[in-house]
């Protein structure tokens, strides 16, 4: 279970921008949000971050109901 | 040193005043402000997105990093976000050090930074709709002036050893 939030244009793709989502991992995570195969594509493009509680993680990482896990595209800055 | 993020128009002008009260031993103050532009017309409002809790932290590690580097006394970055009309303030920095290079030189280091490197996310509304944009091969080109030698951590180590 995890607190979902995207920014930028995958909310656009996806039409939320913040979603609760049962899922144990990160992986699993992706897993569920793979369902939705716009999604799943922006996701997967180049220099997309993923934030846990507001850090960058690069590998898998195992979720609690609390955590927050934030999908980034590529920062366009200020 | 302060980072703010908010929604709300801001007056530069009173923000570099409030910034320069009571500095008697600052020599330098160094501000820079950012404007959206209206592109003749081709841009009617951008829209900047952040992660609150995120973006604002990471600001505030370039900012502390700035300090250090720079060795300034003080900084202060206060960057809109939400939908910022053209002609309204977008972000406001400065700095104060004891001598003016290090103050404008800290002051243009931040500003590449947040160009291109700031966890923003941006989107540009126009006569022909929106589209979201990333940062410039100029952005990334400028942000790279800074990277050499003081980023690595060899250089950093040779750096503090000659103090």
């Amino acid at each position: 279970m995890a607190k979902v939030l995207l920014f930028g244009r995958f909310a656009d793709v996806a039409g939320w921008r913040e979603k609760t989502i049962e899922a144990a991992t990160l992986a699993d995570l992706r897993t569920a949000l793979s369902a939705d195969p716009h999604l799943a594509e922006a996701l997967a493009g180049p220099s997309v971050q993923v934030a846990v509680d507001k850090a960058l993680v690069r590998a898998d990482i195992a979720l609690t109901a609390a955590s927050e896990v934030a999908f980034l595209p590529p920062m366009s800055g200020g | 040193m302060s980072v703010t993020l908010q929604s709300a128009p801001f007056d530069p002008g009173q923000l570099l005043s409030r910034f320069s009260v009571g500095r008697d031993e600052t020599g330098a103050i160094a501000s820079f402000t950012g404007l959206a532009r209206a592109e003749r017309g081709q841009t009617t409002a951008l829209e900047l997105e952040a992660y609150e809790g995120f973006t604002d932290a990471e600001i505030a590690k370039a900012v502390n990093a700035a300090i250090h580097r720079f060795g300034l006394q003080d900084a202060v970055v206060v960057h809109r976000i939400g939908a910022i009309a053209p002609g309204e303030a977008i972000v406001f920095v400065a700095t104060a050090a004891p001598h003016r290079r290090a103050a404008f030189e800290a002051c243009d280091h931040l500003m590449d930074w947040l160009k291109s490197r700031a966890p923003f996310w941006k989107k540009e509304h126009g006569p022909d709709g929106a589209r979201w944009i990333e940062p410039t091969d100029r952005d990334r080109t400028d942000a790279g002036r800074w990277d050499t030698p003081f980023d690595t951590p060899a250089s950093q180590a040779a750096q503090d050893d000659d103090k």
